[in-house]
């Protein structure tokens, strides 16, 4: 298990899942429905949300919206700048995105560069009608053009801060906490 | 990570599965329109074939290919290599060619390691099979095809049987598989003439018989090994006729096996010899599934040893 | 002979300080230190040093004539000098092959001309080393290299009767057939010692019932003919037991051991670096024992180099096409001293018969291995057991540097050594 997170929460477990509720409502709202809806999240806490969003959705809308998660490590813009990393599960639903609008689901956007990883990922998979980006805290500080369409909670942050999320299915419980340099852990 | 891939010998438990579960991921992702990963985008991979391997090689350059690295495919025959240059020339021209990794067949058993540890090249160099020494992916895609299986597709093989059946003298795969079966857990019988069962055996971590008959029923996975035409000749054993009988793998030794055992083969089979037609072609052999395997379980070992960087280890994000 | 010395303080076989006069190629006066004078002497001082008669090696490969470009007589025996050695026996694998009075009088000659040490040409026991018919044995010990040691080396006299003839035939010039026991069809490809490490290398396995199932039937062919028998570079505990019993029979079978047996086991294959590929192959650790205990209960008889340069090519590439062997001539006195003093298996007298006294007596070789005593000729090697160095074989003479001993730290420094009373080597370095 990994050691408690120190610092500030930033969300709890209640705000988490206010803000899933939102961005659930969002989606289903910027989509005219939830027909033709893919909610893919990028591993490890991405693939985790997009599961919780997914079943809220469905129930929301009474019909199964899939979810799976899609791997972006081997397109990561560093990767050849550190040790070759053991890859993520990727999960496509079976009838594929071609057509389909993609919710993209991640943890916290920062440089933006995940997310351009995983828009070529997706590109490689087939061609969706729409990518939508949902996360749920955006700490600012991007590198790329690329912003959220859903976002759980704006949070300015410094540059050597860092963000952790905690979920329970991972980590046992649900909570958001901003670390301090000196807090971060490698 | 290890640096190369030399042996399974010094492959360790984790390492070895996490190949296979990278072999995993490599095998679920290239199931779909683009085939391609961009994992080893421009990087070089040397195939370096001193030795004919035709089905090696192509499952060799599929890997490479379908991580996107550029492949270049260096026969020994017809190069520079038969006019007499050496290992060390040939790995000199490699390096200066800016070559990532070297995946290289060799006859001379310790040639790959010659080649990561003699200061020619700076590269990677994964061995696609020396002499009699070791053919590590191949028993990495064995260890692979036995786990998808009989053991859901995840984790090590611990308490499953394999008898490995042939000439485990001249072997390299009985070899690699010995180590690599034994290190994810797997309890490792060889079945082979004495002739053909090293000296020195005894110190290695698995058991020898001399009767597969006795062993069959006691077996989850049998590997047949080819017996290559050259031993024929030299006295190991009678004739052909006397080994296939006593060490061929027919319809009525197959019936031994319990109910769910899978017959392998690392291919090319000598149908009638080491193994009867009927039984390479039945629903246990999974003969061809290990050819398709292979090719993911060398995008994993590609991958892993020349994907990242090799400066930097052990920070993470 | 104009070279005159004084050497001060050595210690004679390791014994009391001694004062050492060497003139006109002879050890003129012995004293104890300090009461010596020799106004015209150069004075050395040989403080804490001990002093050998100079080495004698049954066994090297010079190499000349033919392949010159791994290391010639000048350039072997100037190393034979920087390893204490006045004598060396050259082996007849040479292109062409020495098995005639001209090859062997030739190396003959150009050891003295390079003028380090006495070169003693080992003759072919047949021809072209080919195994099949006799080599012109007379004619080499009638010329003047004076030949009386034949061997077949890096090959077997492996034809029985073949031996047995050659055994008896030697016996009307005093010779000696020094025999590379090696069963041929038992080591057909073989690359490495037969047992656990080559099973897990997957390299050719050489096993030990190969040199045994020669050594054993040579000991019995030479009681039968009543010849003498010499066994090149046992590498066994079978062959150290054969042996022994043998001699227990009474049969004059005489043994070399090299100092690489002595120390390296078959476990340094495993990266497969050709430095370490000999023939006979590096055995295991029970084998280097056996050895040892052999060597020191006088069942093996001496130390020979067995010194076999190679050059960079035929080294620097995979396992198994490089070449066998071992560069050995620097290295052979520390590797003794590593091996068998510094575990008191031999004390320096010991050290004296195996490596000088008893292997001149093996090669019939007149002046060398005497006792170190005044008239005797001024054939001695000054060192400092004390001394320890890293082998760089970057600065042996020669073109070869396949030294096994590369980057180990070894103990004792040859500091002099003097031929027929000329300095060849002085402070650890040849003269010329």
């Amino acid at each position: 298990m990994p050691e408690p997170a120190v610092g500030p929460v930033v969300l709890d477990a209640a705000d988490l899942n206010r803000a899933l509720t939102r961005i659930s409502h969002e989606i289903i709202e910027s989509a005219r429905g939830a027909d033709d809806l893919i909610i893919l999240g990028i591993p490890t806490r991405g693939a985790v949300l997009a599961h919780r969003l997914a079943e809220r959705i469905s129930a929301a809308e009474g019909l199964a919206v899939p979810s799976g998660s899609i791997d972006i490590t081997m397109y990561r813009d560093d990767l050849n700048m550190r040790p070759a990393r053991a890859l993520g599960h990727t999960v496509i639903p079976s009838r594929g995105v071609d057509g389909k609008t993609v919710v993209l689901v991640d943890d916290v956007l920062f440089s933006g560069r995940t997310v351009r990883a995983a828009l070529d990922a997706i590109n490689d998979i087939g061609r969706p009608r729409a990518v939508r980006l949902a996360v749920i805290v955006d700490r600012g500080h991007r590198e790329l053009p690329i912003r959220a369409d859903h976002v759980g909670k704006n949070l300015p942050t410094h540059r050597g801060e860092s963000v952790r999320v905690r979920l329970s299915e991972i980590d046992g419980q649900d909570e958001i906490v901003l670390l301090r340099d000196a807090e971060k852990q490698s | 990570m290890i640096e190369h891939l030399l042996s399974t010998a010094d492959l360790s438990r984790d390492d070895a599965v996490l190949i296979l579960d990278t072999a995993g991921e490599m095998e679920n992702l290239t199931d779909r329109s683009v085939k391609k990963l961009p994992a080893l985008r421009g990087r070089t991979v040397v195939n370096l074939f001193f030795e004919d391997s035709t089905r090696t090689r192509i499952s060799f350059e599929a890997a490479a290919k379908r991580l996107s690295a550029d492949v270049i495919n260096f026969s020994a025959k017809g190069s520079s290599v038969s006019k007499g240059e050496s290992l060390k020339d040939t790995a000199l021209t490699l390096q200066a060619m800016g070559a990532d990794a070297v995946v290289i067949r060799h006859g001379a058993s310790g040639a790959p390691m010659r080649l990561a540890s003699a200061g020619w090249i700076d590269g990677a160099v994964v061995n696609a099979g020396d002499g009699t020494h070791e053919h590590p992916t191949q028993a990495l895609l064995d260890a692979y095809t036995i786990r998808r299986h009989l053991c859901g597709g995840s984790g090590d093989l611990a308490g499953l049987r394999v008898t490995i059946v042939g000439d485990v003298l001249h072997s390299r795969v009985a070899r690699s598989n010995a180590w690599l079966l034994h290190t994810l857990g797997a309890q490792v019988t060889l079945v082979a003439p004495p002739t053909l069962v090293p000296v020195g055996v005894d110190s290695w971590p698995v058991t020898v018989s001399y009767d597969l008959d006795t062993v069959l029923p006691e077996t989850d996975a049998v590997m047949m090994l080819r017996v290559q035409a050259e031993r024929m000749n030299a006295d190991f054993f009678p004739s052909t006729r006397e080994y296939s009988r006593r060490y061929g793998l027919d319809a009525q030794r197959a019936a031994l096996l319990p109910q769910r055992s899978i017959i392998m083969h690392p291919g090319p089979m000598v149908r009638g010899m080491e193994i009867s037609d009927d039984i390479a072609d039945s629903d246990r052999a999974v003969i061809l599934e290990q050819v398709s395997n292979g090719v993911s379980v060398r995008m994993a070992v590609l991958y892993l040893l020349v994907g990242g960087s090799r400066e930097g280890a052990g920070e993470t994000s | 002979m104009t070279e005159e010395y004084l050497l001060t303080g050595a210690r004679p076989l390791g014994g009391d300080p001694s004062d050492i006069w060497l003139r006109d190629g002879r050890i003129s006066q012995i004293s104890p230190a300090g009461q010596l004078s020799a106004p015209d002497a150069e004075l050395i001082d040989a403080k804490g040093l001990v002093a050998l008669p100079g080495l004698v090696d049954l066994h090297a490969h010079l190499r000349e004539p033919g392949r010159e470009d791994a290391e010639t007589v000048a350039t072997g025996t100037a190393a034979a000098a920087l390893g204490g050695f006045t004598a060396v026996h050259a082996m007849a694998n040479t292109d062409p092959v020495a098995d005639t009075a001209g090859v062997v009088e030739q190396v003959y000659r150009l050891g003295q001309a390079a003028g380090y040490c006495d070169v003693r040409p080992v003759g072919a026991v047949t021809e072209g080393l080919a195994g099949e018919h006799l080599a012109e044995l007379g004619a080499m010990a009638d010329s003047s290299a004076a030949v009386r040691v034949f061997s077949d080396d890096g090959h077997c006299v492996s034809n029985s009767l073949l031996m047995r003839r050659a055994l008896e035939y030697v016996k009307a010039f005093d010779g000696v057939i020094a025999q590379h026991a090696q069963d041929p069809d038992l080591t057909v490809a073989a690359q490495m010692n037969e047992g656990k490490m080559s099973a897990q290398l997957g390299l050719q396995g050489w096993p030990a019932v190969a040199e045994e199932a020669i050594i054993a039937r040579d000991v019995l062919l030479a009681d039968h003919v009543g010849s003498r028998l010499h066994v090149c570079h046992v590498s066994t505990a079978g062959s150290v037991d054969l042996i022994r019993r043998a001699k227990e029979r009474g049969i004059q079978v005489t043994a070399e051991v090299t100092p690489h047996h002595l120390l390296l086991t078959d476990e340094l294959v495993a990266g497969y670096d050709p430095v370490f590929k000999v023939n006979p192959p590096l055995r295991t650790e029970a084998d280097v024992m056996a050895l040892r205990e052999g060597l020191a209960d006088g069942t093996i008889d001496v130390v020979a180099t067995d010194h076999a340069p190679h050059t960079g090519e035929d080294k620097d590439c995979e396992w198994a096409v490089a070449a066998f062997g071992m560069v050995g001539l620097p290295t052979a006195l520390s590797v003794v001293l590593a091996t068998m003093v510094e575990t008191e298996l031999l004390n320096w007298q010991g050290v004296a018969e195996r490596m000088s006294v008893v292997p001149a007596q093996i090669g019939r070789v007149n002046d060398q291995g005497r006792p170190l005593a005044e008239g005797e000729p001024a054939n001695l090697v000054l060192f400092d057991p004390e001394a320890r160095w890293t082998v760089d074989p970057g600065i042996f003479p020669g073109a070869s540097r396949n030294s096994p001993f590369k980057e180990m730290e070894l103990p004792g420094r040859i500091v002099s050594t003097f031929y027929r009373g000329t300095s060849t080597v002085r402070g650890g370095e040849l003269q010329w």
